[in-house]
């Protein structure tokens, strides 16, 4: 995984599997502060404290069929490779809250990456759960959400062609009017920004 | 109004019969890429892309997209799994964006496996 955007996708993509109907996505940039925070919240059917407890252990799974799980652990891996550190805050019902912190500046620090592909995939993939993604950054908010796109198509999927059409045109415009913002640097699927 | 043919009802049989399916969230065809941790780390979320850039372009408006985890032959992704409404799923592996328009063009619109990609005619878990 070279880029935190790949990193989402995948927890994002363990929160539906988990259940979940609503996942949230949060990237909080503060460059002031040194600090880059990522926070994957689900209202999935949560872990138990041991489970959280050893979520990301390469070597701890819940599943019966493998013996590794590996997709936290190099969530972790890339946090502390950068400074930063890995949180999960789960209970049985209530959901999981994941959330990465990295040191904004580090030279390990990995890209945003391309964070458009990433929610067209969750969307596209899963057009029964609503996922919303706030993007904060000094002096600029993005926010994208499913909701209303789901109620604007009706009864047409949102991963037929025509919603995947109306996805792409929507996301586009809510962050290409981020990137406008910021004075046209291109912040997603850039380098360390 | 021109009278309508036989080949005219077929037409608007087959329109119907696909609008249904799509509101009912079958479709004629489904396609699952495998997004596990194996899959993404791989190059799934391309293969996602070109998925969904075939099927705007083509305006394929009775095939579905879903994702998946991880079917435990890490080693073959990035991999999809297509299954076409009354056959058996066709797992494709070792995917390159490239290799998915050539399964499209073969296979979702053709209708014809393209087998020297497929690794297996099987069931497949959607979740």
């Amino acid at each position: 995984m070279e880029e935190l955007a790949l990193h989402i996708l995948d927890v994002a993509e363990n929160s539906v599997r988990a259940g979940a109907r609503r996942v949230e996505i949060r990237v909080h940039e503060d460059p002031a502060e040194d600090r880059l925070r990522l926070e994957i919240a689900d209202d999935g059917c949560g872990m138990s404290e041991e489970v959280a407890r050893r979520a990301a252990d390469p070597f701890f799974t819940t599943r019966r069929d493998r013996q590794v799980g590996l997709g936290l652990a190099l969530l972790e891996q890339a946090a502390r490779a950068a400074g930063g550190c890995l949180r999960i805050e789960s209970a049985p019902g209530a959901g999981t809250r994941v959330t990465a912190e990295f040191r904004y500046g580090h030279p390990d620090r990995q890209p945003l990456g391309d964070i458009a592909a990433t929610l067209l995939a969750l969307a596209a993939g899963h057009p029964e759960t609503e996922f919303l993604y706030e993007h904060c950054t000094p002096g600029s908010v993005t926010r994208f959400g499913t909701a209303e796109l789901r109620q604007e198509l009706g009864t047409v999927p949102l991963n037929s062609a025509a919603g995947i059409r109306l996805l792409r045109q929507r996301l586009e415009k809510a962050l290409g009017a981020a990137q406008a913002a910021q004075g046209g640097e291109v912040r997603h699927g850039a380098g360390h920004d | 109004m021109p009278k309508l043919k036989i080949e005219d009802l077929a037409r608007i049989r087959d329109q119907a019969r696909r609008s249904t399916l799509l509101r009912e969230g079958a479709g004629r065809v489904k396609i699952i890429v495998h997004l596990g941790t194996c899959g993404i780390a791989a190059g799934g979320r391309n293969i996602m892309a070109a998925v969904l850039r075939e099927l705007e372009e083509r305006n394929l408006e009775d095939v579905l997209v879903s994702t998946s985890g991880c079917a435990g032959l890490c080693s073959r992704e990035p991999m999809m799994t297509v299954e076409v409404l009354g056959q058996a799923p066709v797992k494709y592996v070792d995917l390159t964006e490239g290799k998915v328009r050539e399964i499209f063009a073969e296979h979702i619109v053709g209708g014809r496996i393209a087998e020297r990609y497929a690794l297996a005619v099987g069931s497949e878990r959607a979740m």
